[in-house]
C-alpha cells in the first residue's frame, strides 16, 4: 500500500525555507505581475487594433487582420517561444545598431511583452465587437456636436462600448492569468515552474500541484468577484436582460 | 442564460471561425495586390536567406508528429464532447448534488491552467500509480507507463469542462415550447431527449463548437512538455540537434496555421450542409 504520508506532509508547504510555501507565493506574485502587465499592454494594443480595424485605411485594416489572424491561428505556446527569442534578439540587435550594446532583458519584461502581444489580438477582436454594438446614432450625434475624432473616441465611443466589452474583457483577464503558466516552458519562474521544481526536489508531486491549483483557483474566484462588482457598475442604467 | 454569448465572444476572439475566412470575390483590390507582393518578397527572403537544409532529414518525423497532433485533437475533442453532454444536461435538469458536482468540476478545470492539470496528472498520478501493486499488475499498466494517456486525459477533461459550459447554455436555450410540444406528442423522456432536445442543443452549440475545437488544436502542443512526440516536440528536437533558433519555429507556426485553416474550412463545409430555417 502506498504511504499517504508523502501526500499529506503539510510541513512541506511551510513558509520558511525548509518548506516551499514562500517560494510558491513568490511564484504566484510573479504570475500576477506578468498577468497584470501583459493584460494592460494587451489592452493598449487592443484599443489601437480595434480603432485601426474599424476606422483605419485599407492597408491598416489588412495589417491588423493579419495580426489577429496569425495570433488566433497559432498556439500560444509557439507564439510565446517565437516572441520570447525573437523579441529579445531584435531588441539587442537594434540597441547594437544604435551603439548602446547588449542589454540583459529581464524575464519579467519579456514575459509581459509576450503575453501582451497575444492578449492584444484577442482584445482587438473583443473591442471591435463591442464598438460595433454601440448605436451608430450616438456616435453621429457626437460628431454633429463638432467633436474631434479623438474626443468622440474618449467621450462617447469608449465609455458607451464598455458594458458590451466587459464580459469579453473579464474572460480575457482570466485567460491572461492562466496563460502566464505557459512561460514555464521558456524557464520563467512563475507559479507553475516553481511548483514543478518544488515537486521535483521533494517528490511530493500531488501535494504541490494541488496546492498550486488551489492558488490559481483562488486567483480566478477573487477575480470573478471583482469582475461582478465592476460589471454591475458598468451596466447601471441598462435594461435588465433575462 | 447570460453566459453563453460571453463564451461565444471570447471563443471567437481567441480562435478563427468560419466567418473570418476571406470571401473570394472582392478580395483583390489594388492595395491588396501591393501587400501580397510585399508578403511574397518577405517569404522569398525567408526562404532564400534562412537555413532550411534540415527539412528533408526531418520530413518523415514531421509527418508523424502532425499525425500525432491530429490524433490527439480528434480523440480528445470527441471524448470531451461525449463527456460535455451529460455535464451540460446535469447542470440544467439534474438533482442538486449532481448539479453541484458538475458545476464544481467545470469551475475547477476552467479556473486552473491546462499546463498545471497536465503536469498534475503526469507527474502526480504518474508517481502515485507505481506505489499500488494492484495497478502494476493490471492490464492497464503498460499504457499507464507511457505518457500519452495522461495527455489525452488532461486534454479531454479540459475540453469537457469548457464545452460542458457551452452545452449547459445550449440545453437551457432550447425553446420550452418545443419540449412541451414533444411531451404533448406523448414522447417518453428518453425519446424527447434523443429526438428533440439534444439535436436542437447541438445545433445551437455548433458555432461555438467550431471555435472550441480550434482552441483545442491550439492547446495540443502542451502535451510535448510531458514527452509526447507531437509536431511541436519534433520541432523542439530539430532545434536541439541543429542549434537553429527561428527557422523551425517559423515552420511550426506555418504548420499550425495550415492545420487551423483546414479545420475551419472543414467546419464551414459542415455548417453549410446543416439545414437552417429562418433564425
Amino acid at each position: 500500500m502506498a504511504d499517504p504520508i508523502s501526500f499529506l506532509n503539510w510541513s512541506l508547504l511551510a513558509l520558511e525555507p525548509p518548506g516551499w510555501g514562500g517560494v510558491l507565493l513568490r511564484g504566484l506574485m510573479n504570475s500576477i505581475e506578468i498577468a497584470i502587465g501583459g493584460y494592460t499592454f494587451g489592452l493598449l494594443l487592443g484599443i489601437g487594433g480595434a480603432c485601426g480595424k474599424l476606422y483605419g485605411g485599407p492597408i491598416t485594416r489588412d495589417l491588423m487582420e493579419c495580426y489577429t489572424t496569425i495570433v488566433r491561428a497559432v498556439p500560444e505556446l509557439v507564439l510565446i517561444l517565437l516572441l520570447y527569442y525573437a523579441g529579445t534578439d531584435a531588441l539587442n540587435y537594434v540597441l547594437g545598431l544604435v551603439g548602446i550594446g547588449q542589454v540583459d532583458i529581464s524575464g519579467l519584461v519579456a514575459g509581459i511583452f509576450v503575453i501582451g502581444v497575444v492578449q492584444g489580438a484577442y482584445t482587438t477582436e473583443v473591442l471591435r465587437g463591442a464598438i460595433k454594438a454601440v448605436p451608430a446614432g450616438q456616435i453621429e450625434a457626437a460628431r454633429a456636436y463638432g467633436m474631434s475624432p479623438y474626443k468622440v473616441m474618449t467621450r462617447v465611443t469608449l465609455p458607451a462600448m464598455l458594458p458590451y466589452a466587459i464580459p469579453g474583457l473579464s474572460n480575457l483577464w482570466l485567460i491572461a492569468t492562466k496563460d502566464t503558466a505557459l512561460l514555464a516552458v521558456v524557464g520563467f519562474s512563475e507559479l507553475t515552474l516553481v511548483t514543478r521544481q518544488a515537486a521535483g526536489s521533494t517528490k511530493a508531486y500531488l501535494l504541490f500541484f494541488c496546492a498550486a491549483g488551489v492558488l490559481y483557483l483562488m486567483l480566478t474566484l477573487v477575480s470573478d468577484l471583482i469582475i461582478r462588482i465592476i460589471e454591475r457598475r458598468a451596466r447601471r442604467g441598462f435594461v435588465e436582460q433575462s | 442564460m447570460s453566459e453563453t454569448p460571453t463564451t461565444d465572444i471570447t471563443t471567437h476572439a481567441m480562435a478563427i471561425t468560419p466567418e473570418d475566412l476571406p470571401a473570394a470575390e472582392g478580395f483583390f483590390k489594388p492595395h491588396r495586390i501591393v501587400l501580397l507582393a510585399i508578403a511574397a518578397g518577405l517569404v522569398f527572403c525567408i526562404v532564400w536567406f534562412m537555413r532550411w537544409d534540415w527539412i528533408p532529414q526531418y520530413l518523415p518525423r514531421l509527418g508523424y508528429g502532425i499525425m500525432i497532433t491530429l490524433a490527439m485533437l480528434f480523440s480528445t475533442s470527441i471524448l470531451g464532447f461525449l463527456l460535455a453532454v451529460p455535464l451540460g444536461l446535469v447542470q440544467v435538469t439534474g438533482p442538486w448534488p449532481l448539479k453541484a458536482l458538475a458545476k464544481g468540476f467545470c469551475t475547477v478545470v476552467r479556473g486552473t491552467p491546462l499546463l498545471l492539470q497536465l503536469w498534475l496528472l503526469y507527474y502526480g498520478l504518474g508517481s502515485l500509480f507505481p506505489q499500488f501493486p494492484a495497478i502494476r499488475q493490471s492490464f492497464l499498466w503498460p499504457y499507464l507507463r507511457e505518457s500519452w494517456p495522461y495527455g489525452v486525459a488532461a486534454l479531454t477533461i479540459s475540453f469537457a469542462a469548457y464545452e460542458g459550459e457551452v452545452m449547459r447554455g445550449a440545453f437551457a436555450g432550447v425553446p420550452a415550447g418545443e419540449i412541451e410540444a414533444a411531451r404533448a406528442y406523448g414522447m417518453s423522456r428518453w425519446t424527447l431527449f434523443r429526438r428533440i432536445w439534444l439535436p436542437r442543443a447541438i445545433h445551437r452549440a455548433l458555432p461555438t463548437l467550431t471555435g472550441e475545437t480550434v482552441l483545442q488544436l491550439k492547446a495540443t502542443p502542451l502535451v510535448a512538455t510531458i514527452t509526447v512526440i507531437d509536431v511541436y516536440a519534433v520541432i523542439s528536437k530539430v532545434r536541439q540537434d541543429t542549434y537553429i533558433t527561428y527557422e523551425p519555429l517559423l515552420l511550426l507556426a506555418l504548420i499550425y496555421m495550415c492545420l487551423t485553416g483546414i479545420l475551419v474550412i472543414a467546419f464551414r463545409t459542415l455548417e453549410n450542409r446543416i439545414p437552417t430555417r429562418g433564425a
